[in-house]
């Protein structure tokens, strides 16, 4: 019993980066239509920034944390302005492919610049960890659940409260009429974007102290990504976050008691059994079926 | 004319192992070629029947790995006392087990893919070879796991077998002519336009009579076989297979090479193919890094996007 408290709140505090990763990721597709594949880059970005900025400037940890964010803010609007401004109603194909092209080439680059050896980040939290009873999670850990549930309030916030939210809402229903309403189509995909890119860059930043930076962190990060989309519905905030909670518990819970090899495989079995028994996935959307 | 280029293209490519006697660059040739019979069967699927699969490294592994387990035996336990044991089999008959097994597989995968399309599609493909990587990684009595897959035996048919390079070259050349015909005779069948045509507009095609689910799995079954019958040449050839065979980047490598030679049209992933097969050898010949080439690689691929969006072939073609 103890033990599956215990995986239950690991999976709590994982559950809060996954969502993360998943908003920024199903927010792009949703407003945009594209199927990002620098979203895992954007993820290491943010924890090699961290590094950067941590281990060899010396940085304050908190205020490192919020510059890195910015950067990847930053980095994710010059992604969208340089490759996918000239795009704007290409097929999803044609968008798909420039990721891709983009996403090897960011990752090669990070290659190039930190070499492929995993560095650590000191945090400034204390090492002994924080114990509730039978169960006990690492101080980090609950800075970063913390962090994550502050940030993805915050992205509500934004997009329910908002002028840019109500554009963003408006593009996504409808991108024709929002933009006979005066909406400015490009501007929203390029703040979708860099907010996007952010939010993953957040979600490396956070994590990258808790284990450590290496130049393919991102391709796990994004298949990650990827399957809470799919579980939530491509376009959904809320099935994102919810996606991610259930990506984190059944990886947990999967890792715990069936066999802890497989966890990273959790994720893409949970989506080939959703698409055997229900193919419109757990938060039905018409668009998924051709 | 034109089948007098061909007959002569051939000619050439069957006599390169005559004069070439550079090793390396014979093994570059080798591998190319196998990637482009893998290129080849994507194209069914991406160019044709215009469903982008990125997870067709899985159809290649698989077949790699179902060929080398079937030459080698293997015992294995389904359930704690049931003992699934295999012989070793001859290897042409394992060859031909791997591309049986792949394009079950194909079959499989095209039953429950297919009820998803578009960016749906692409990631359920996606997860499906990132599942294979991992069982072969995690199922370590059967697979050996990381420790790979060893002494491969090559192929040998009757008392002659395919050791050195230039005979694994005329190996690999001849299963391409096969592919490229077989993929011609189907493209210009009544199924090759059925699939056409519902990459072209699905509702409209469904509606004019054409089984969406039978032709597309009739695509995947083609297209998966193929990668696997390329994965088992890839196994008999190099001789070791672990579960890198699998990564996401030779589905990448296979998409480039169809994108920029030319999506749907015959000749594409051939060219496509020759050209991103020995690019990396003009680089490396450069004395350029690995990861800069690689930049180079994923460069390459937007600006062929967005400046030869149909292809190499296509924009010849029309010029």
């Amino acid at each position: 019993m103890d033990q599956f408290l215990q995986h239950c709140l690991n999976a709590v505090m994982l559950g809060g980066t996954y969502a993360l990763l998943g908003i920024g990721l199903t927010l792009i597709f949703g407003i945009m239509k594209v199927v990002n594949f620098t979203h895992g880059e954007l993820y290491a970005f943010g924890a090699y920034m961290m590094y950067m900025l941590v281990m060899r400037t010396g940085m304050d940890f908190f205020a490192a944390l919020v510059l890195a964010i910015v950067l990847g803010v930053i980095l994710g609007a010059l992604l969208e302005l340089v490759l996918l401004r000239k795009l704007r109603g290409a097929d999803i194909d044609t968008t798909m492919l420039v990721m891709i092209g983009a996403w090897i080439a960011l990752q090669n680059t990070e290659q190039l610049a930190w070499t492929g050896v995993a560095v650590s980040i000191n945090n400034p939290f204390p090492a002994a960890p924080l114990v509730i009873g039978p169960v006990s999670v690492a101080w980090n850990r609950v800075f970063v659940f913390f962090t994550a549930i502050v940030l993805i309030f915050a992205t509500y916030a934004l997009i329910n409260h908002t002028k840019l939210g109500r554009a963003m809402r408006a593009t996504f229903q409808d991108s024709d009429t929002a933009a006979l309403m005066g909406v400015r189509i490009g501007n929203v995909n390029t703040a979708t974007f860099a907010i996007g890119s952010g939010l993953a860059a957040a979600a490396g930043a956070l994590l990258g102290p808790v284990f450590v930076a290496y130049p393919s962190m991102g391709d796990l990060a994004a298949e990650k990504a990827f399957a809470i989309v799919i579980l939530g519905g491509l376009g959904s905030i809320p099935g994102a976050t919810i996606g991610g909670f259930i990506l984190a518990f059944v990886e947990e819970l999967g890792a715990g008691y069936i066999s802890s090899g497989y966890r990273d495989a959790m994720g893409f079995l949970l989506i080939i059994v959703i698409l055997l028994f229900r193919p419109t996935g757990l938060f039905a959307r018409k668009e998924r079926i051709g | 004319m034109k089948a007098a280029g061909v007959i002569a293209g051939l000619f050439f490519a069957a006599s390169v192992p005559l004069w070439l006697d550079n090793p390396y660059l014979l093994h570059v040739l080798i591998v190319t070629g196998i990637f482009i019979i893998a290129a080849m069967s994507l194209n069914l699927l991406l160019g044709y029947a215009g469903q982008l699969s990125l997870g067709h490294v899985a159809f290649f592994g698989i077949g790699a790995y179902a060929s080398a387990l079937a030459s080698l035996g293997f015992s294995v336990h389904l359930l704690p006392d049931t003992v699934l044991k295999v012989e070793a089999s001859p290897v042409w008959l394992s060859m031909l087990a791997g591309t049986v097994a792949a394009g079950m597989c194909g079959w499989f995968i095209g039953r429950v893919a297919f009820k998803v399309r578009g960016a749906y599609f692409v990631i359920v493909s996606i997860s499906f070879a990132e599942v294979a990587r991992l069982v072969a990684l995690n199922w370590v009595e059967l697979t050996q796991g990381p420790m790979a897959l060893n002494n491969i035996p090559p192929l040998a048919i009757s008392s002659f077998t395919f050791y050195k390079k230039p005979e694994n070259y005329w190996l690999v050349l001849a299963v391409g002519v096969v592919c490229f015909i077989l993929i011609q005779r189907l493209v210009n069948s009544k199924a090759g336009r059925a699939m056409v045509a519902l990459a072209e507009n699905e509702a409209l095609a469904t509606s004019i009579g054409v089984d969406v689910t039978r032709t597309l799995a009739l695509a995947t079954v083609v297209s998966a076989a193929m990668a696997g019958a390329a994965g088992a040449l890839y196994a008999h050839y190099v001789r070791i297979v672990d579960p890198d065979v699998f990564l996401f980047i030779y589905t990448v490598t296979m998409v480039i090479m169809v994108v920029t030679g030319g999506k749907g049209t015959l000749a594409g992933p051939v060219v496509g193919g020759i050209l991103f097969g020995l690019l990396p050898e003009a680089l490396r010949a450069a004395a350029i890094k690995p990861e800069a080439q690689w930049i180079a690689y994923g460069v390459l691929m937007v600006l062929v996007v967005y400046f030869l969006p149909r292809g190499i072939v296509p924009a010849l073609r029309r010029g």
